[in-house]
């Protein structure tokens, strides 16, 4: 299980703040963080705490199994997310 | 520290300012923190310029107002600052101000055209729909077959949505009454969006590309060609492309070959009675019509590579497709303007800064006066990104009420402060109070009809709402 970032994040960081194995990305001063549209959840490290759930000032963090159906998407974009950037890390030499 | 808790006004009760307030009362509780506010109501683009599908996001009214007001932070609204109080008013009462006032009027394109009848800024038509009060007499005419926008970011796909979504999605939302009517009764089938550059340029979040898929009935349509990327972009987009730009470009696939969202069984089965249809590597040339808009103009551009990297699109041929269409919504863009006695960056559209500390001609700091938002940063974020703005500008102002930098205000209240100057010159002022009072009255006339809110959308209705309450407290 992970929880998942839907399209509705403002990306105010108060996720980010709480969560207890810094699992959202991009974080502040990160290099892609500025034109990051959203921030996402890492569901390779998530531990369903649910901090981020109260802490998320819109509601846009859901665990993956409720999802609404319009942001269902998201939970394939949320794993997309980290699954390219390991890619670029590993070939960037 | 001095024994006098520091008063700051907060110029602009917006996301900037709001974010700012609640970062004053986090970095220093003992302060006094005012909002004054323009309009009878709270929370600036929050309320007038998120679409009002986007419900989720307008949650954080809640967040706003329990950080803010429900702390103690003042609310003086229907107040604006250089016409009912001064600038030198706020500096006599003030330790320091902020100003938040946004960007409130918008970029103009420059061609031929711009300013006939039917050819308005997307801005305009935000306000309208979001039930802003000095916009809901505008009158939009909705009786043409098809509707040109004007810009590729996401002003342009929540314009492009409201005038597509279906009278049945809207009456759930909070949209204003006024425009819901005046939707109902709108003939629009086609909705063209020209996208200066091509699809990996777009500033669209790939969200709001793909929510144009996702609505009842409309169809989205692109040329294939005109989704294939060009060399340029292909090498810009492997070398520094986002992930939003790489699944920009997907999704744009996707329309173009019909495989996406909004273009499957709706297409194919005729269900869909109305279509948008996204344009890339388009500008518009000329806006023409003979007393009102008829037709757009269109070139086609390409892309070149400038000096400093950054790709533009510059002119290619000669050739001009004319769009016919009775409506024209142009989203390039918002920009500031000056506020009295204050610098102002003529260049940048911003008060001139560092870091929020708002800085004279000679660079040095201006004691007392900051910024944040985008009269300081220029119109770019997201609204979370005021967050970050808004603690950069009050650690600053933190900083130097701890070393000392600014003087203690002239008036400490033995004539009344503040509020006898508004007392005074505004009897209609509108208070913490009355803001409560409209958005409860608001909230409550929406739940009859199942819908978050149905606003208020004129100073008179909304001033007596707040009057009645403070009659009644």
């Amino acid at each position: 299980m992970t929880y998942v970032i839907t399209g509705s994040c403002i990306k105010d960081d108060s996720c980010i703040e709480v969560c207890p194995v810094d699992c959202i990305h991009p974080k502040p001063g990160a290099p892609d963080f500025e034109t990051a549209e959203q921030l996402y959840i890492d569901p390779e490290v998530c531990i369903d705490c649910d901090a981020c759930v109260h802490a998320c000032p819109v509601d846009a963090i859901y665990a993956e199994f409720e999802v609404p159906e319009k942001f269902g998407y998201t939970v394939e974009v949320n794993a997309e997310f980290f699954a390219e950037k390991s890619t670029a890390e590993r070939t960037a030499v | 520290m001095g024994a006098v808790p520091p008063r700051i006004a907060v110029v602009g009760a917006g996301p900037a300012g709001a974010f700012a307030a609640a970062s004053v009362w986090r970095m220093r509780p003992d302060a006094q923190v005012d909002f004054f506010e323009r309009l009878p109501t709270a929370w600036g683009l929050l309320r007038a310029g998120v679409a009002p599908d986007h419900q989720e996001i307008k949650r954080l009214d809640d967040t706003f107002d329990r950080e803010t007001l429900r702390r103690g932070c003042r609310f003086f609204g229907n107040v604006e600052v250089g016409v009912d109080v001064s600038h030198a008013d706020l500096m006599r009462h003030y330790t320091a101000v902020i100003y938040a006032t946004g960007a409130q009027t918008d970029k103009s394109i420059g061609i031929p055209g711009e300013d006939l009848p039917g050819s308005w800024a997307a801005t305009e038509f935000v306000a309208w729909y979001n039930g802003h009060p000095d916009y809901r007499g505008l009158e939009f005419d909705l009786s043409g077959r098809r509707a040109v926008v004007i810009g590729n970011g996401n002003v342009a796909a929540d314009v492009t949505r409201i005038l597509m979504r279906s009278p049945e999605e809207l009456e759930r939302t909070d949209v204003a009454d006024h425009a819901l009517e005046a939707l109902r009764e709108s003939r629009i089938e086609e909705v063209v969006v020209l996208g200066r550059r091509g699809p990996a340029q777009a500033a669209f979040t790939s969200a709001e590309l793909r929510e144009l898929g996702y609505i009842d009935g409309v169809d989205v349509q692109v040329d294939s060609a005109e989704a294939e990327l060009d060399k340029v972009s292909h090498e810009w987009l492997a070398e520094e492309g986002t992930f939003t730009a790489r699944r920009n470009v997907a999704l744009v696939r996707e329309y173009a070959s019909g495989t996406g969202a909004g273009t499957g069984a709706d297409a194919v089965s005729g269900a869909a009675q109305r279509r948008i249809v996204l344009r890339f590597l388009r500008s518009p040339a000329a806006i023409r019509g003979t007393g009102r808009v008829e037709a757009v103009d269109i070139r086609r551009n390409e892309l070149v590579r400038t000096d400093d990297g950054a790709l533009r699109a510059r002119p290619a041929g000669d050739e001009v497709e004319t769009i016919e269409c009775g409506l024209v919504l142009r989203s390039v863009g918002y920009q500031a303007v000056p506020l009295p006695d204050v610098p102002f960056d003529e260049r940048s559209y911003v008060l001139p800064n560092d870091r929020g500390r708002v800085l004279l001609p000679d660079g040095e700091p201006l004691a007392g006066v900051y910024a944040v938002g985008w009269i300081k940063r220029g119109p770019t974020g997201i609204l979370g990104t005021n967050k970050r703005d808004a603690a950069e500008t009050v650690r600053c102002l933190v900083d130097d009420l701890a070393a000392g930098r600014l003087p203690e205000p002239a008036s400490v209240d033995g004539d009344g402060g503040i509020e006898a100057v508004l007392a005074d010159r505004k009897p209609d002022l509108v208070t913490a109070e009355g803001w409560h009072a409209i958005d409860v009255l608001e909230r409550e006339r929406g739940s009859r009809d199942g819908r978050p809110r149905a606003k208020l959308t004129s100073r008179e209705e909304l001033l007596d709402a707040a009057r009645a309450a403070t009659v009644a407290g």
